[in-house]
């Protein structure tokens, strides 16, 4: 098996990173629903507070290096214009199922060389380069509440709920970034 | 679920509330320059830090600074300091609200130059 460069640091940016942030996020939502002392003892929030004190701040760091490698590694090979000759734009994507050294993916997707593909750019991937942005601002800021308050988060509902809400918003962004950025692979790869 | 506001006895809430507030700054932020982008060449222009990333170079980075400096310019104002809650996340929902729509395509590109 043999991973170009380009491969490489897409399989980084998706497959590790990305991943690894929506996987996470099930462990982290559970550890903090049920932080709270009714269903705990003091020994088991103390573990609890650690656990989710690196686990979340993890999480938080992961989805900051899942937008800088998706961003500012994988991005400009998406953008690349490859494909102009002349005055025609896309003439290097003509007759082409999948984009290749003479055809970005964005230029495959703008050309329509194989089908209905515009709007997989204009629309989803102009979507998801934006808001996968805000998922680590969120992710930071329930990391912050959970490693400020620490033990204290169990005994307040109130700012457990507001950790929990913080959380799933930027699960929620990622996730939305995540399933375009695959469905976008999936139709025209990096290669 | 919905969130009750209340305050915690155990730290003053001024960091936090910086740090949530923040979010929504850098949110607000984001979305502001994906909508003047498409509304000015000029501002198009200005957004574009780095020739391989074009203009989303500027904006994210714009975006992730107001998010940093906000975070520390409110954590130093409300050091020490008990701040209420509720016009605080307020504010986060409705600065997150405008970012989710100054980056939603359909949105930004009715301002297309």
């Amino acid at each position: 098996m043999e991973l170009s460069n380009r491969e490489f640091w897409t399989i980084i940016h998706g497959m590790v990173l990305g991943s690894l942030f929506l996987l996470a996020f099930a462990g982290g939502l559970a550890g903090l629903y049920s932080y709270r002392p009714e269903w705990m003892t003091g020994e088991g929030i103390r573990e609890r507070a650690t656990r989710l004190r690196y686990g979340i701040g993890l999480m938080a760091l992961v989805a900051w290096l899942t937008v800088l490698t998706g961003t500012w590694i994988v991005y400009p090979w998406y953008r690349e214009n490859l494909s102009e000759v002349g005055d025609d734009r896309y003439a290097g994507c003509e007759g082409l199922q999948v984009p290749n050294a003479d055809c970005s993916p964005r230029d495959f997707l703008l050309s329509q060389a194989s089908g209905d593909t515009e709007s997989w750019h204009k629309f989803w991937f102009e979507w998801k380069e934006h808001i996968a942005w805000i998922a680590p601002m969120l992710a930071t800021a329930a990391a912050f509440l959970v490693f400020y308050y620490g033990r204290s988060l169990a005994q307040t509902p109130f700012l457990r709920r507001l950790a929990i809400w913080l959380f799933v918003g930027a699960f929620a962004v990622a996730g939305i970034a995540g399933l375009i950025g695959a469905l976008v692979t999936k139709t025209a790869p990096i290669t | 679920m919905s969130i009750t506001v209340e305050q915690s006895e155990a730290k003053p809430s001024g960091p936090a509330a910086a740090v949530v507030l923040a979010s929504g700054i850098g949110a607000f932020v984001l979305g502001l320059f994906t909508t003047l982008n498409e509304a000015s060449s000029g501002i198009n222009d200005f957004l574009q830090f780095s020739d391989d990333v074009g203009p989303l170079s500027g904006k994210t980075i714009l975006a992730t600074a107001a998010f940093f400096v906000a975070w520390a310019v409110f954590a130093v104002l409300w050091r020490g300091r008990d701040v209420a809650w509720r016009p605080v996340l307020t504010a986060t929902v409705v600065l997150l609200a405008l970012g989710f729509l100054g980056t939603f395509p359909t949105f930004f590109e009715a301002f297309a130059d």
